[in-house]
């Protein structure tokens, strides 16, 4: 399984990854593995200010249904379209055009309390 | 937790392993959707050993398959099977159920994995002691091989002629080497077969029928695809749609139900509940919005609750979601409008005839 070393995650299993004041958030290879084929995905609005640890939307898949927690206080920025058409764009490329939502940060030092790569690793493989 | 004779091939073909009725089993392996396609379009192969076999045999053994069930045993005749259920006497459901007549005086029973036990019970208690009542469940494989091309892969290794066996009907012959019995029934709404076998030839058969099924794309499927393939086609599962709360007349199962047949356990109640009207029915709904309705979710009419989803999916086919549920019999008739609470999102939906998937 893949987890590029560039992002920070949680233990909820969401990413983030960090181009100045800007996180883009989406969920782990593991994650879609576990769920299996998603089929809908509900995300905020553009503008909708969102909190650390708090729901942002949730995934649907066939087997499960999941709540999507943000790794960071924010607002949201962008959401990707592309993902509400083609749902199975998160099962196939978790970390590129199944990315989830764009954040501008409120507080840029928050990152430091996600995980770091060793560290997400270590908490899926017990 | 037991396994089946196949435990290892699941593991190796990369199948994701879930505990389901006592038993170790795959719930998925390439993915549910690419799954219940294949076997839409193709052929695919199902481990379902963890299912229970019972034999019934001697004179009795008409009367007593008569007594504890509700469909009408004699009219089965040897090479025939049926789909029925057992009631306990205030009429909730004890398990659906196969009855396959093998000979004069000879029946197979077969049973849903997690009530192997508690249907063993009931069923010796009713049982007179001049049946001989066996339980083969742990020595008998059971592979569902169903699709469209599911006739061509299993003709390839057997003489005997599947084509002219009708639904619901089986023979016992020898299919790569090994004799069985091979059954045109299935759970998917496909034309395909169900194989019973001893579990001892367990990888020799599921790699003889691999092979033949190569050139179609042969996979195996997991519980996964298992369940969105019967819920298109609206079959129950135990433990959802039906169980000892409810009968088969409010399940949908009247069909089954032969009350003119004789004394059977349960009878009184079930006539009375035909007589009335069931209360709450089974029904299918389709819904009009993109969610996923899910097991327990209430079901709402004016903003009141009238009723609960028993089974809910994204059908793969239909690219719909769909569910099958009990509700009041006032909200019940096809054509009524109905909301479904998915998650404190009130969902419309439609009441439908079911099968969802009109074939």
């Amino acid at each position: 399984m893949n987890f590029p070393e560039n992002l920070k995650y949680t233990k909820d299993h969401e990413w983030i990854r960090i181009e100045g004041n800007v996180g883009t958030i989406g969920i782990t290879e593991y994650a879609q593995g576990e769920l299996g084929d998603i089929v809908f995905i509900e995300l905020p609005s553009i503008g909708k200010k969102i909190e650390t640890g708090q729901a942002f939307g949730t995934v649907e898949a066939v087997k499960a249904v999941s709540d999507l927690y943000s790794p960071v206080t924010g607002e949201v920025k962008e959401v990707n379209k592309e993902i509400q058409d083609s749902p199975e764009l998160v099962n196939k490329e978790s970390y590129e055009r199944g990315w989830m939502i764009k954040v501008t940060l409120a507080n840029a030092d928050e990152v430091k309390n996600l995980l770091d790569v060793d560290a997400y690793k270590k908490l899926i493989a017990k | 937790m037991k396994r089946t004779p196949f435990f290892d091939i699941h593991q190796k073909a990369g199948g994701k392993i879930v505990p389901f009725g006592g038993y170790e089993m795959p719930v998925q392996y390439a993915g549910i959707m690419e799954e219940h396609k294949t076997v839409r379009n193709a052929v695919g192969v199902f481990d379902v050993s963890h299912m229970g076999e019972f034999f019934a045999a001697g004179a009795q053994a008409l009367p007593f398959l008569q007594k504890i069930t509700v469909n009408d045993v004699s009219k089965l005749t040897p090479g025939k099977a049926q789909y029925s259920a057992m009631c306990y006497e205030d009429g909730g459901i004890v398990d659906d159920l196969l009855i396959y007549m093998l000979a004069e005086n000879s029946y197979m029973i077969v049973v849903n994995a997690s009530n192997i036990d508690k249907d063993w019970e009931w069923m010796k208690k009713h049982c007179p002691s001049e049946v001989t009542f066996e339980n083969k469940s742990d020595g008998t494989a059971l592979l569902a091989v169903q699709g469209p091309k599911s006739l061509l892969t299993m003709q390839k290794l057997t003489s005997a002629d599947l084509s002219s066996i009708p639904y619901y009907h089986f023979v016992q012959g020898n299919l790569a080497g090994i004799d069985m019995i091979i059954s045109r029934t299935g759970y998917t709404g496909e034309l395909g077969f169900e194989i019973y076998f001893d579990v001892r030839h367990g990888e020799k058969i599921w790699n003889a029928i691999f092979d033949a099924g190569k050139e179609f794309g042969i996979a195996p499927i997991g519980l996964g695809a298992r369940d969105t393939l019967r819920l298109e086609m609206g079959y129950c599962l135990y433990g959802n749609d039906i169980d000892q709360t409810t009968n088969p007349i409010e399940g949908g199962l009247g069909w089954i139900t032969k009350l003119a047949k004789g004394e059977f356990i349960a009878k009184p109640v079930l006539e009375r509940t035909k007589a009335d009207g069931p209360k709450r029915k089974l029904v299918g709904m389709m819904l009009h919005e993109k969610a996923v309705p899910r097991h327990g979710y209430p079901l709402m009419a004016s903003g009141a609750n009238v009723g609960v989803v028993t089974s809910g999916t994204f059908s793969p086919t239909l690219e719909k979601g769909i569910a099958m549920g009990y509700v009041n019999a006032a909200h019940a008739s096809i054509g009524s409008k109905i909301q479904i609470d998915v998650r404190g999102k009130f969902i419309d939906a439609t009441i439908v005839a079911l099968p969802f998937l009109k074939k």
